[in-house]
């Protein structure tokens, strides 16, 4: 790996207003996807000829899709409220990455070709022609956005920059502009079943030794059924839970669970991943054929539940979107929701009082918890809005003694993202990552001096190797993040004989 | 009318005829225009469930966010202080002075315009106020000043314009305002070219070319804003994607041949 050559930024003493640094983030991008890795998606191996004519009509033909992005590239009345709320802004200082400057790489061309004044005043009103300058500049700083949402949480007309920063790698990669890192791992799922290209017999083999490696720390046999049919529940869960620290210890922390719980369940060989990087990409279909292996893998498997681990955009695309893609699911149990949170799951069952937690297990750890973007904002948890935010948190503190939140503006639905969503997470965009993380870092920076949190928490793939990776690099350890159910799975208390509820 | 025996010279007439036709044709630009816009935006369709959350669960709850939106400025408020500040101000007299003028426009007076009356004359300083507020933010606020094309510094001017010459017009130069409403109400009933005759004071004139320029940009401009705060799926849609199936047409079109269950909203 390629030694850094970039500076982490310092924690900020106190809230300071962002100095632009203009250009500064300007480069390259992330590496371009290979032509065999486009051609597999369905899109050009590189940049075709006629690239300008192509990407202005793909850009009015999602214009007519998307209301989303019609009303938003209207509305914006450049108010500035937005200006200093995105994480790579705080970090970078680069003005572009201010959520409307990053919209505006696309307004100005949206103004220039759809709009009346836009043709007519195109310097008046901002428009410009989409050059090549233009479609680089796309390039990168799409590239810089990990589509978290909280610019939209503080415009004052809703205006969220992922649904432009989506429409805009939608149309790069129509013109043969793909990102390695998404477009190479689509293909895996539908060669292969998960993003890390893990084929069956491997994934057998590595649950197995989850298996036994409990059984030699419990004693206890807990199960990780892999396509067994006719079981209840269909487990989806981010194939990084196979065999990434510390996601393993959640995957672990499910099944202590299920088997407490005397649940029948299962996962599935061909749906096995959560994850969704068709939403990354911006492209409706590949984001519906990922969708629709869960609905295969349901229905082969003939369960009746499907409960989702702990991902964040994977929750966004199983709760907000994989009814609309996949559904109905009428031939699933209708009582409950499809799909279902893990943590949905665990929180009824304390509740219920079916399992039981010895808080005292984690008194070794003093706990915060990073609300992951795509939960926070783009997803439920239970019946109530904001359900999210407090069924996690009330896990954990079921499960230990020691408890914090970080700053108010920096949790629920103001948190700030880990830096590595949407896309982003992979070491070419390193710098980025490392930059974007600042805010996070300086709030777990607080509660590290305030409260000495030894831990932070937290219900998402992705967030945990991007913190696993940039931790060090603001002078934690790498091992401060931790998932929420290897906070459960250590509080649970296990015992063999397990009645089946009835 | 007094002005009926008044003589009226080509000046006047020009005059008359020129904003009368300027006034027809701006209106029929704003209602049409932004009709269309307002249409364009209804029949986009939303083939995904995208509100900002945590949201509404019910029909009733999303009004609820949207007034709180409209009138109040809610994700504005939680974003920055001093631009909500002087955007509140702004909005809330210019629509105070908006209700003023309609005694312009009918008669008899509506109790309500009768009671804005004080209000209206007054607020239009807090308007400026506000105005000039935002101006300075845009121009002194370096994030913002980044962001700010030639349009944005038009549009608070012109407003500027507008609530200067209104209050020009209202406290230092004056004008037969009566006069003027009996032009303006012989313009709403359509008396092609028998309308009656508009005061020619400067600031009057300044004023009103400024209204017209005004609704003539609104439907090309960023005061699309104002429908589209209504049409934004991130605070109109309600959360409920597990429960309602939701589907756009041009999905069901591409991919589902057979009959799946859609909803609409």
């Amino acid at each position: 790996m390629a030694k850094a050559k970039f500076n982490t930024p310092e924690f900020r003493p106190y809230p300071t207003i962002p100095i632009l640094k203009p250009g500064v983030m300007k480069g390259d991008g992330p590496f371009l996807a290979k032509p065999d890795m486009q051609e597999a998606l369905g899109f050009p191996g590189e940049l075709i000829d006629d690239w300008h004519d192509v990407a202005i009509e793909k850009m009015g033909d999602l214009l007519k899709k998307y209301r989303s992005l019609r009303v938003f590239l209207d509305s914006c009345v450049k108010c500035g409220a937005c200006t200093d709320k995105c994480h790579y802004m705080i970090g970078t200082n680069d003005p572009k990455n201010m959520p409307v400057a990053r919209q505006d790489l696309f307004r100005q061309v949206y103004r220039r070709h759809f709009t009346l004044a836009g043709k007519l005043f195109p310097k008046l009103v901002g428009a410009k022609d989409l050059t090549k300058d233009v479609l680089d500049d796309w390039y990168n700083y799409f590239h810089q956005c990990s589509q978290c949402r909280r610019c939209s949480v503080f415009c004052p007309y809703g205006i969220d920059t992922a649904e432009i920063s989506m429409a805009a790698r939608e149309i790069l990669d129509t013109v043969g502009l793909g990102q390695k890192y998404c477009n190479e791992i689509i293909p895996k799922i539908y060669k292969i079943g998960n993003n890390l290209g893990l084929p069956k017999p491997a994934l057998a083999n590595t649950l197995e030794g989850l298996e036994e490696d409990i059984k030699d720390e419990t004693g206890i046999d807990i199960k990780m059924p892999l396509d067994v049919e006719g079981a209840d529940i269909l487990l989806i869960t981010p194939s990084a839970d196979f065999f990434a620290e510390p996601h393993i210890d959640g995957l672990i922390g499910y099944a202590k669970v299920f088997h407490q719980a005397g649940a029948s369940w299962t996962m599935s060989s061909y749906a096995s991943e959560a994850a969704n990087f068709g939403m990354f990409i911006g492209s409706y279909e590949n984001m519906r054929k990922v969708s629709l292996r869960i609905r295969e893998a349901a229905l082969d498997l003939k369960v009746k539940r499907i409960i989702f681990g702990e991902c964040g955009h994977a929750w966004r695309v199983g709760y907000s979107f994989l009814n609309t893609l996949a559904g109905p699911f009428d031939f699933l149990d209708t009582r409950y929701p499809v799909p279902q949170h893990i943590c949905e799951y665990t929180y009824d069952l304390i509740q219920k009082g079916v399992i039981k937690l010895d808080k005292s297990a984690n008194d070794h750890r003093r706990l915060t918890f990073h609300d992951s973007c795509n939960v926070a904002r783009a997803t439920r948890m239970g019946d109530k809005p904001g359900g999210q935010f407090d069924i996690p948190r009330e896990i954990i503190k079921a499960c230990c003694n020691y408890y914090y939140d970080m700053e108010p503006d920096t949790i629920k639905d103001q948190t700030y993202c880990c830096g590595g969503g949407g896309g982003l997470l992979t070491d070419d965009l390193l710098e980025l990552r490392v930059k974007g993380a600042l805010p996070r870092m300086e709030a777990l920076k607080q509660v590290v001096d305030d409260h000495k949190v030894t831990h932070m928490a937290a219900i998402c793939a992705i967030c945990k190797t991007q913190f696993a990776k940039i931790l060090p690099y603001y002078g934690f350890q790498m091992d401060t993040i931790i998932s929420v159910h290897q906070l459960v799975g250590d509080a649970i208390v296990l015992t063999t004989d397990v009645k089946t509820p009835g | 009318m007094r002005l009926g025996c008044r003589k009226r010279d080509v000046f006047m007439e020009f005059w008359t005829a020129f904003y009368a036709i300027s006034f027809y044709i701006a209106t029929f630009i704003l209602v049409f225009g932004l009709g269309y816009k307002i249409y364009q935006y209804a029949v986009t369709p939303t083939p995904l469930k995208i509100p900002t959350t945590p949201a509404p669960v019910t029909n009733g709850g999303v009004v609820v966010r949207i007034l709180l939106e409209v009138v109040f400025f809610k994700s504005l408020f939680r974003s920055n202080k001093w631009i909500w500040l002087f955007a509140m101000i702004f909005h809330l007299a210019l629509w105070i002075v908006l209700i003023r003028h309609l005694r312009y426009f009918m008669d008899p007076v509506w109790a309500l315009v009768v009671l804005a009356q004080p209000f209206g004359k007054y607020g239009s300083f807090l308007m400026l106020f506000g105005l000039l507020g935002l101006l300075a933010r845009r121009m002194f606020v370096t994030r913002i000043y980044y962001i700010s094309s030639p349009s944005d510094y038009l549009m608070l001017f012109l407003l500027l314009v507008i609530g200067i010459s209104g209050v020009l017009t209202s406290f230092v130069t004056r004008t037969d305002i009566i006069q003027f409403k009996a032009f303006m109400l012989s313009v709403l009933s359509f008396d092609f070219f028998s309308w009656q005759a508009m005061p020619t004071d400067t600031m009057l004139l300044v004023h009103l070319t400024a209204v017209i320029l005004l609704m003539i940009i609104f439907p090309f401009s960023k005061l699309l804003h104002v429908p589209g705060v209504f049409f934004s799926p991130t605070r109109n849609q309600v959360d409920n994607p597990r429960e309602k199936r939701h589907v756009a047409p041009w999905v069901v079109k591409k991919f589902e041949t057979s009959s799946a269950p859609t909803s609409s909203e």
